[in-house]
């Protein structure tokens, strides 16, 4: 199957810029293909061949992070930790910005309603900038900045909350959060023919494959 | 005593002993454990405890009224001792939290994978904890409707917290501590709660859980950032974790207080911070995992290992106690070595015999593996320890603050009606929480516990089948 999955991607290759091939194939509109497997070790040799043959829009709906999945779709590392770094790192100046300007300061940012003014806070003679005080709050506004800004970013890459999706409409579906892995082919890849596409999930192991409409 | 169907308690280090038992199947893993929150009625059990929380926790509000009404008076606190019951009860709670995130992100990092099946209910019950924590520094001001007073907020006076104060890193270690342990909580539900709105069977569960399960569809692609992020929580928690109590010992060690002022006292308090969470973990899941039929999740190893944990714990904080002795001794100041001799043999001996007897000498009893596996045994050393850690925080605030360097000042503290009736309410507040967590929510990480099943391994089954 291995080598009709990479003919199939050549013959496509040229097919390329006529996709109106794809959608007109089926009268209903299509999302894509779902094909359903029983075991993790069978979703992972599956998605091994899925992307060897050269599928781009296409995704692996499982119940629990299978090992080494990932790896096997090609899925490329994430740049969130550089987004949490990048956050906790403007947590540090954040939070000594805000103790030097608070406590030693007497800049005045605005007088509005409320005067906002740096108040340099004279006690027991120590120094305004008393630095080692500041690390636990800095300590902490670091902290606090990466795990909202990696809780907030792995969403928002992930493109969630998204309340529905293509897939929610296929009965079978449902199992994906209990005991079912699910490889997902959508329609608008093209690589896409219906009729081979099923065919290869079927000859990878599918238990059953289900059109889910658009 | 329980009866088991695998032994899995056995130390055979050349097998890896199973951390789910009696389920060979991803299905009726979920069918168990949704079982909790999908069976129509919980046990008359849980209808008990919540009649008797939900009282506490209205007390608290009719009590918290009075004290908004009258003043701060109705409580004990007096002078010398003007820390008695709120800032006890603040640190107590404090404490109970670290548990969770001790769980969740540390043991994470080192791989431990018996952590899944009982991580969810620890960060439920850190998450409940700071809460009855927060509640106390809050309503212990004095002037309530001031309380904003605590954030760097412009106010009309055009003044500012003052940094260089311990109370004030409290407030951003504290608030950070429930923020980070909240979205800890939340992420690590999210794939549960998609897993409740599966299987809801009416349309009204299906949206409840539907909202704050944000859509998720198990996408491995999704599955890949959801797991770096849960790398990095666990990473940030770890050191947060350890600064929280730190900072929480700072209100103490940073003072000149005699019997506070020690440089022990940061790892000390996060050594008894993880103890009294321990305990409080084991209070809650043993009595849980009998009645919504656990256990095959929470199984006697990882009671066992939760008792091992107690059991350093405990020595730990038995070690410091020594310490502190040993510390007042050693630096000749005859304030310090006055302080310690009092904790053991003055006006407060009976709560500082409790404390040791409770911390130190009851979870020795741990070295033994009939006490480690038996249910009754680590149930009551769960709830002395609980106990024995309240008067820890009794102890050292109450002992060092009555009797400091002038004896014309030396008082003995005794607390209100209100200060014991609130203590009450805010286990109140606590179970209430946790009882509402239970019937609601994933009380086990579902997809955790799926994920370190031998079957979960892709590798497994193919080299099986060939």
């Amino acid at each position: 199957m291995n080598d009709s999955g990479t003919t199939m991607a050549k013959e496509t290759m040229q097919a390329i810029g006529d996709k109106s091939k794809n959608s007109e194939s089926s009268e209903v509109k299509m999302f894509g293909l779902l094909a359903e497997f029983e075991t993790p070790g069978a979703i992972l040799s599956a998605a091994k061949k899925v992307n060897e043959a050269g599928y781009k829009w296409w995704d692996c709906c499982v119940p629990f992070p299978v090992h080494g999945l990932d790896k096997a779709m090609g899925v490329r590392p994430t740049i969130l930790p550089w987004i949490v770094l990048g956050a906790g790192i403007t947590g540090a100046i954040l939070g000594a910005l805000l103790q030097w300007y608070t406590n030693a300061a007497t800049l005045e940012l605005w007088s509005g309603p409320i005067t906002v003014t740096g108040y340099a806070f004279l006690v027991s003679g120590k120094p305004f900038a008393s630095i080692p005080t500041w690390i636990p709050v800095m300590f902490e506004l670091t902290i606090l900045l990466a795990a909202i800004s990696c809780v907030v970013f792995m969403f928002v890459l992930n493109k969630l909350p998204q309340f529905y999706h293509p897939c929610f409409n296929v009965k079978r579906f449902a199992r994906v959060t209990d005991d079912r892995f699910f490889i997902v082919i959508e329609a608008r890849d093209p690589n896409f023919y219906q009729e081979k596409t099923a065919e290869m999930l079927t000859s990878l192991g599918a238990t059953a494959v289900e059109e889910v409409p658009a | 005593m329980t009866t088991l169907p695998i032994d899995n308690t056995l130390d055979d280090p050349t097998k890896r002993s199973p951390l789910v038992l009696g389920h060979d199947d991803f299905a009726s893993v979920t069918n168990t454990i949704c079982n909790v929150n999908e069976r129509r009625r919980p046990p008359r059990a849980w209808y008990i405890c919540f009649a008797i929380s939900s009282t506490f926790l209205g007390i608290l509000g009719i009590l918290i009224g009075y004290l908004f009404w009258t003043g701060v008076g109705v409580w004990g606190n007096q002078n010398p001792a003007m820390w008695g019951f709120p800032i006890v009860n603040f640190v107590f709670w404090v404490g109970i939290g670290h548990a969770g995130t001790l769980i969740s992100a540390i043991l994470f990092l080192f791989r431990q994978k018996w952590r899944t099946a009982i991580n969810r209910f620890a960060e439920a019950m850190t998450i409940f904890a700071v809460i009855c924590a927060g509640m106390y520094p809050g309503i212990h001001v004095g002037r309530v409707w001031v309380t904003y007073w605590l954030f760097p907020i412009p106010n009309q006076m055009e003044m500012w917290p003052q940094f260089r104060s311990p109370l004030l890193w409290d407030v951003f270690a504290v608030g950070t501590y429930f923020t980070v342990s909240l979205l800890f909580w939340y992420v690590g539900m999210v794939p549960d709660l998609a897993t409740l709105r599966d299987r809801a069977t009416t349309k009204f569960k299906a949206i409840a859980y539907g909202i704050f399960a944000l859509g998720w569809r198990g996408s491995m692609r999704h599955w890949h950032r959801y797991e770096r992020a849960y790398l990095l929580l666990a990473a940030l928690a770890t050191p947060l974790v350890l600064s929280v109590h730190s900072v929480v010992s700072f209100d103490f060690a940073v003072a000149q207080l005699p019997g506070w002022h020690t440089t022990i006292f940061p790892p000390y308090f996060v050594a008894g911070a993880i103890f009294s969470g321990f305990a409080m973990v084991m209070t809650l899941a043993i009595p849980a995992r009998q009645w919504w039929g656990l256990k095959d999740f929470i199984t006697m190893r990882h009671l066992e290992n939760m008792n091992k944990i107690i059991l350093v714990t405990g020595s730990m904080v038995g070690y410091a106690y020594a310490m502190e002795f040993f510390t007042a001794w050693y630096s000749g100041s005859m304030y310090e070595s006055f302080a310690f001799v009092n904790r053991a043999f003055g006006q407060y001996a009976w709560a500082y015999w409790i404390m040791v007897s409770c911390n130190v000498i009851v979870p020795q009893i741990f070295w033994f593996r009939k006490a480690r596996q038996s249910i009754l045994i680590m149930f009551i050393a769960s709830l002395l320890v609980n106990v024995g850690m309240w008067f820890e925080r009794f102890v050292i605030i109450v002992t060092s603050l009555t009797q400091d360097f002038l004896p014309s000042s030396w008082d003995y503290f005794t607390p209100t009606w209100v200060d014991l009736v609130m203590f009450a309410g805010s286990f109140g507040l606590f179970l209430t929480l946790f009882l509402l967590f239970i019937r609601f929510l994933p009380v086990i990480a579902i997809a955790e516990v799926k994920a370190v099943m031998p079957q979960a391994n892709p590798h497994a089954d193919h080299g099986g089948d060939h």
